[in-house]
Formats: C-alpha cells, sequence, structure tokens
C-alpha cells in the first residue's frame, strides 16, 4: 500500500477514537479511498491488518455502502441525483447529456479517462432540482444545457491541465 | 469448591407451565424445557446469539406490580397476580427469562408472526426440494409444513444468485437456498476460529462468501453443513448420493483421536453413506473434525482382507484359530494390541496375552493436535488397555523393546491384534526370525509375512466401548454388516483363548461383560447396558501419575501431574 503520509497520519489519528479498533473501519475506508480513488483488495487487507479483523469483515462493508468503489474511476466524479424531485425535474435527461457529452455509459469511464457519470441518491438540494455534483461542488439547477456547460468546462480544464 | 445444591433457579411460565429454570436461560431454552417447540433458524445453543432471523417471536408477559407502591396487582377475578402482556411480539433467542416471566407461544399473534417470517423467508426460496440435498431434515421445510401459508401470493421474479459455490474443497453453497441465518459464519469465526465467510452486497442480493482468494478448507468445515437450517452449505461428499429419510441412524465414536467425538453412522443396506456428530456436551458440544467424517471409506477401500489364510493358502476360521494356537502353545510369545481396540478386545488380548504367558506391547500414535476436537494422541483408546490392565505403563515411540527380545530369540511368536509391525518399528529381519499371528482389518505388510491372517472387523461392523482422553467409557454400536468371510474380533479372539487353553469367555459384548466387570475394577460396577449415550465417568486416580500425551481440547485439560518440561533458570 502506497499512502501519503498525511493520509497515514490520519489514520493513526483516526482509530484511536474508537472503543474498539474495528469501528474504525468505515473512517480508514474513506481515508483510503480518498488517498487511492477506490479501495482495492490489497487496501482492504491492509486495513484488516491495520484493525485487527479478518479481511472478510472490511469486504463486507465495502460491498455494502455504494459510496466505496472497487475500481478506479476518471479524474472527475459526476453525481448525478436519481431521487424523486430530481428525476421529477429532468435529473434523467440530465444524466443522459453527461454521457452524451464524454461518450461515456453510466458507472463507466470515460474513454479519455476524464470523468466516471453516475446516479447518486438525494444530495438534499430538492428546491433547486435537478442537481448534480461534480466532486465536492454541488451544481444547481442543472439541465441538459447546463450539463452542456460543465461538461465543456471540465474538458477545458482538462486541456489546460495536460498542457 | 462446593457447587450450591441448585444454581440460582427462577420459575417462568410457558403456555401456562411453571418450571424453574436457570437464570440466564433464554426463552427457546425455557419453553424445551416443558417440551414446547419454538421454532428458530439462527439460534444455535453453541453460538452467539444475533437475533436476525425473526422466526423465534413469542409474547412475553410480566407480572403486574404497582408502579408506586411496588406490591403486586391482584386480579379480583382469579385471585392471582395479573400479567402485564407485551403489546408487541419479542424474540425468544435473545430473551433471557426473569423471574414470573410469562411466554406464550400459541396465541393469535404468535401464529401470525411466524406466517408472515415465513412468507418473507420463502419469497426468495426456491421451490427445489425434490432435488435438495437438505429435504427430510430442513427446518425451513418442516416450519413452513407447520407454519407456512401452503400457497404463495407473490407474483414478484424470484432472486437469481450463484446456485454452486466451492467454498472450499468439501463445502458447496447454493446460495438461492440461503435463508441468511449466519449460523455458517459464527461458526467459523467462534468456533473453528477461521474467520473467513461473510455476506456479501448486503440487501436484496446479499450473498454469503468467503473473502476472495480465501477458502473455508479448515478441518472443521462440513460443520457448517450440519448447522445449516436449509439446503445451502451442502457436503461435496455426500451431496446427491442418498435421501436422508432412508438411512438408518446408528450411535458411534469417531476413532481419529482420543477425544471420542460422539458420531452418528448414517447407514442404508449395509452401506455407510456419511458421518455426523452427535451432541455431548462434556465431549465434542455439536461439532466434529471433518477429517473424522470420511473413516468410513476405510470399509469399502481396496485392501480389506477377505478371508482367513493359514501360510499364505486361504482356510476357514476354525482351521485358521487351530494353526493360530499352535504357535502360540509352548512357544515364546509377545502380544502387540492396539489401542485403536475395543475395551472388550483389549480384555480379551490380555487374556490371549496372560494365556500365553506373554508381554503385552501397545502401539504409540502420538502426533499433531489441534486443541479443538483433535488430540495429540491418535489412538482412541490407550486408556481402555490401561483400565483393562492390558498395559500398565503408556506405550513406547517404538517397539524397540520387542525387537531386541526377538533379536535375543526370546520371542519366537508374535501376535498382532491389528497392528502393522513394519509401520510401528520392527524390521522385516526381525520379522522373518518370528511366527506372526495377524488379526486384521486390511492387508498390509505384516499381513504379507504372517503365518496366519484372521480377518476381523471396523468400527462400523461391531459393537464396542472405547475409553477416551478424560476416562469417559463409550459405546459404540454396529452400523453395517462385515464383509463375508471377516469374524468378530471378540469371536476370534474368545476362540483363540479357549483354543490355547484358556477360560471360554463369551464372544459378544453382552456375553462378555459380566468377566470384565468381576476381573476389572475400574468397571466393577457397570454392565455394557447402563453406559449412557453419553459415555460414563470412569475413577481416573490410579492412572493420575501417567505422563499422557493430550493437550488441551475442547472440555479437556490435562492434569497437571507431570509436567513435560521443568521450568528454566
Amino acid at each position: 500500500m502506497n499512502l501519503q503520509a498525511e493520509t497515514l497520519r490520519k489514520i493513526d489519528e483516526v482509530i484511536p477514537h474508537y472503543p474498539v479498533k474495528r469501528s474504525a473501519a468505515l473512517p480508514l475506508l474513506h481515508l483510503v479511498q480518498e488517498d487511492q480513488g477506490f479501495i482495492s483488495n490489497e487496501a482492504i487487507e491492509w486495513i484488516a491488518d491495520r484493525l485487527e479483523i479478518q479481511p472478510i469483515n472490511v469486504y463486507e462493508l465495502v460491498t455494502f455502502y455504494p459510496m466505496f468503489r472497487q475500481k478506479p474511476i476518471g479524474r472527475r466524479h459526476i453525481k448525478v441525483c436519481r431521487t424523486l424531485s430530481c428525476a421529477i425535474m429532468g435529473g434523467y435527461r440530465t444524466c443522459a447529456e453527461f454521457q452524451k457529452q464524454f461518450g461515456t455509459g453510466l458507472g463507466e469511464v470515460s474513454p479519455d479517462g476524464e470523468v466516471t457519470v453516475e446516479f447518486v441518491e438525494c444530495l438534499a438540494s430538492c428546491g433547486t432540482a435537478p442537481v448534480v455534483m461534480i466532486d465536492d461542488h454541488l451544481h444547481e439547477k442543472v439541465d441538459a444545457a447546463r450539463a452542456r456547460e460543465l461538461s465543456d468546462k471540465i474538458k477545458g480544464e482538462a486541456k489546460t491541465a495536460n498542457r | 469448591m462446593i457447587q450450591p445444591a441448585s444454581p440460582d433457579l427462577i420459575t417462568v411460565n410457558v403456555d401456562g407451565k411453571e418450571i424453574a429454570v436457570p437464570k440466564g436461560t433464554n426463552m427457546i431454552e425455557a419453553a424445551r424445557r416443558v417440551g414446547v417447540d419454538v421454532p428458530h433458524y439462527c439460534y444455535h445453543s453453541k453460538l452467539s446469539i444475533v437475533g436476525n432471523c425473526r422466526m423465534c417471536l413469542v409474547e412475553m408477559g410480566m407480572p403486574a406490580v404497582d408502579p408506586a407502591s411496588k406490591a403486586p396487582v391482584i386480579d379480583p377475578a382469579t385471585g392471582k397476580q395479573r400479567v402485564n402482556w407485551s403489546p408487541r411480539p419479542t424474540i425468544a433467542c435473545a430473551t433471557n427469562a426473569s423471574p414470573g416471566l410469562h411466554i406464550c407461544t400459541t396465541s393469535p399473534m404468535v401464529k401470525e408472526c411466524r406466517e408472515g417470517v415465513m412468507e418473507f423467508l420463502l419469497i426468495n426460496h426456491p421451490l427445489d426440494c425434490p432435488i435438495c440435498d437438505q429435504a427430510g431434515e430442513c427446518k425451513l421445510q418442516e416450519q413452513s409444513t407447520g407454519y407456512g401459508r401452503g400457497y404463495s401470493r407473490f407474483i414478484e421474479q424470484k432472486n437469481v444468485k450463484p446456485k454452486r459455490t466451492l467454498l472450499g474443497p468439501r463445502v458447496m453453497l447454493d446460495d438461492e437456498r440461503c435463508i441468511l441465518c449466519s449460523r455458517c459464519i459464527r461458526f467459523s469465526k467462534e468456533v473453528a476460529k477461521d474467520d473467513v465467510l461473510g455476506f456479501v452486497d448486503r440487501g436484496s442480493y446479499s450473498t454469503l462468501t468467503c473473502y476472495p482468494g480465501k477458502k473455508l478448507e479448515n478441518n472443521y468445515s462440513l460443520n457448517t453443513v450440519d448447522i445449516c437450517p436449509v439446503g445451502a452449505l451442502t457436503s461435496t461428499d455426500f451431496r446427491f448420493k442418498m435421501r436422508v429419510w432412508f438411512l438408518k441412524q446408528t450411535n458411534s465414536i469417531d476413532t481419529e483421536t482420543s477425544v471420542g467425538v460422539n458420531t452418528v453412522v448414517w447407514s442404508r443396506e449395509g452401506v455407510v453413506y456419511r458421518i455426523t456428530p452427535r451432541e455431548n456436551g462434556s465431549v465434542n458440544d455439536t461439532w466434529m473434525p471433518d477429517s473424522g467424517r470420511t473413516l468410513y471409506k476405510q470399509i469399502r477401500e481396496g485392501g480389506r482382507l477377505e478371508a482367513a489364510r493359514v501360510s499364505g493358502s486361504v482356510a476357514d476360521l476354525e482351521s485358521a484359530v487351530k494353526a493360530a494356537a499352535a504357535l502360540i502353545s509352548g512357544a515364546k510369545v509377545a502380544v502387540v494390541g492396539s489401542g485403536r481396540s475395543s475395551v472388550e478386545e483389549q480384555f480379551l488380548t490380555r487374556k490371549l496375552a496372560a494365556r500365553a504367558g506373554a508381554e503385552a506391547y501397545l502401539v504409540s500414535r502420538v502426533g499433531q493436535g489441534d486443541n479443538l476436537l483433535v488430540s495429540t494422541d491418535k489412538n482412541p483408546n490407550v486408556r481402555g488397555a490401561l483400565v483393562t490392565g492390558l498395559i500398565s505403563e503408556l506405550p513406547k515411540p517404538s517397539l524397540g523393546a520387542l525387537g531386541e527380545r526377538i533379536d535375543s530369540g526370546s520371542v519366537t511368536t508374535v501376535v498382532s491384534v491389528g497392528e502393522d509391525l513394519l509401520a510401528a518399528g520392527l524390521s522385516a529381519s526381525q520379522l522373518a526370525k518370528v511366527s506372526i499371528v495377524y488379526l486384521g482389518t486390511h492387508d498390509n505388510a505384516t499381513s504379507g509375512l504372517a503365518k496366519v491372517v484372521i480377518p476381523t472387523l471396523t468400527v462400523f461392523e461391531k459393537h464396542g466401548t472405547f475409553v477416551n482422553q478424560q476416562f469417559r467409557i463409550q459405546r459404540f454400536a454396529k452400523a453395517v454388516p462385515g464383509p463375508s468371510g471377516s469374524s468378530d474380533d471378540l469371536v476370534v479372539l474368545s476362540k483363540l483363548l479357549s483354543a490355547a487353553g484358556g477360560e471360554a469367555l463369551g464372544a459378544d459384548v453382552g456375553s462378555l461383560w459380566p468377566s470384565i466387570a468381576s476381573e476389572v475394577p475400574a468397571l466393577s460396577t457397570m454392565a455394557y447396558s447402563n453406559i449412557p449415550d453419553t459415555g460414563l465417568l470412569l475413577d481416573s486416580s490410579p492412572w493420575s501419575t501417567l505422563a499422557f500425551a493430550e493437550e488441551a481440547t475442547l472440555h479437556f485439560k490435562p492434569a497437571a501431574a507431570a509436567p513435560k518440561e521443568a521450568p528454566r533458570g
């Protein structure tokens, strides 16, 4: 496991917060995913070893929570809300537009490796539906046109980053 | 320390019947004591309680007391204390009995609960009982008869899950049949200490699995098959071999080590199909090692001795016994008894050795134990040999002393009761110097060299008793008849004894036991028929100075008498 020093520091800090080590499994999974982008089997075994439990106990958690990924994703993560309000206001159209813009399918890494588009459950902003989260930023009232704008912005940023 | 005569007993009321149970007993066990069955799947008396199947829902009530004065509230109509019934059902497995607790398992609410739980459990359960190995011993099948609806209201698609996952070399998983009781997961973690099983994708598609790259392959994996209440986990060995309702169950003992695991041998028409553990709270709880379950295969394995042989040519039993007796009388004899023989056989072996003026030896089999149900002594009945007086010391690691006596010419005939003398450490040149009488079940190097060979029976084909490492004498019974041409060890030994000029003793356990009781002090008060199914603990004090090989196992701690290594420094 090749974790950054900062992640390791956070891991060391969070474990003693809990009365039993096992309870730190979820925070550790989050930290490792932030660091690595996804949870590999190697990461599961590393965490299990760290918390003195068996890998199966960590594996159970990873398969239960949808926010833990077992495969790498694109550089940007586009999360489109599909819960009731957003669905009514056209969240599915928004999602389709993102997929079209990047030529990718749901949950896949786009061919240029830039994004992964996914549906998520409620992002808690029903009043401004449909909403989309790109990495850690919430974007409100994202209709197809706005989705195109956002896509262009991402593409533009990718170009500048690559240059 | 002197235990109080009765542990902390409290009175509970199950369906109107009062019963005293020890404090801490849960409601399922309390109900069991009055003969009331509370259906359950996930609860197992030897595992931790999780309460996830919800099948054991019952109604619970507590005696009413006045909130202010704590005085009992008396119902004027009956003159008894009123019972406050809880408005909602409670799971019986995770609720411990408290004084005055009332349990009701017959109310309409309980019936409705059971029906509801059954309906949910059956939603995704395939209706493949006709091809399911568990049919006939399936709790889901039993309880859907008792509490199911008989027809389904479910019109949606059933879940599709993996049907044939090999969890390990001996265990096959059908995920569709799994009702997610988690008994196997808890067993692996708590008893086998090999935490490899778990549920993944929890939700509608919860799936039992091993961690990728790991296998359920510990020596206790087949216990998960035993405790699986449905047909999700099946044994690759027994799978599709036989319907369980055709099988006859015979109580037996696992002969692989001195633990003396209680077992049931399942057979039909003279063929054994499987071996499963039998509950004995003082020996093996409800578990047994996988290695003991395949021992039945020796019955039909190749190399079984089929006929008595004298000097290499086939003979009948009578002439073989006569030939053996001729080799024994007047010769310098040594007897190699066996820690695998029953107490009764060892008693007759002792008589034979005494008659022939022979010294008796035993072959030692000390190996690796696992501190659970496989002990370090691979002989099931060394203590039987001590109790019957066949030997007075523990067997030496090798038969070197016997070898020396053969070399010096002070032994000319060796009688071996089922022991391969070459494997036990005697050399071929030593064996060439003596005449060998071999009683045994299978061909081996010794039977090939023997002057007289008499085929006998495996543990599955005869009655008898073993004394395990706790000095617990336990019975095993005949499950299947022996192959033609072989004779019961007791018949052979008693014929041999009388042919060698000894007394005529009984040739079956029933008629032999009076002689055993009269001559063996430790067994003087016993009869074969009086030994309970869970065995009888003998007084081990006469042998307390011996340094037995066993280490601690489940329900067994070695006596601290002889420390193996003196503490240093």
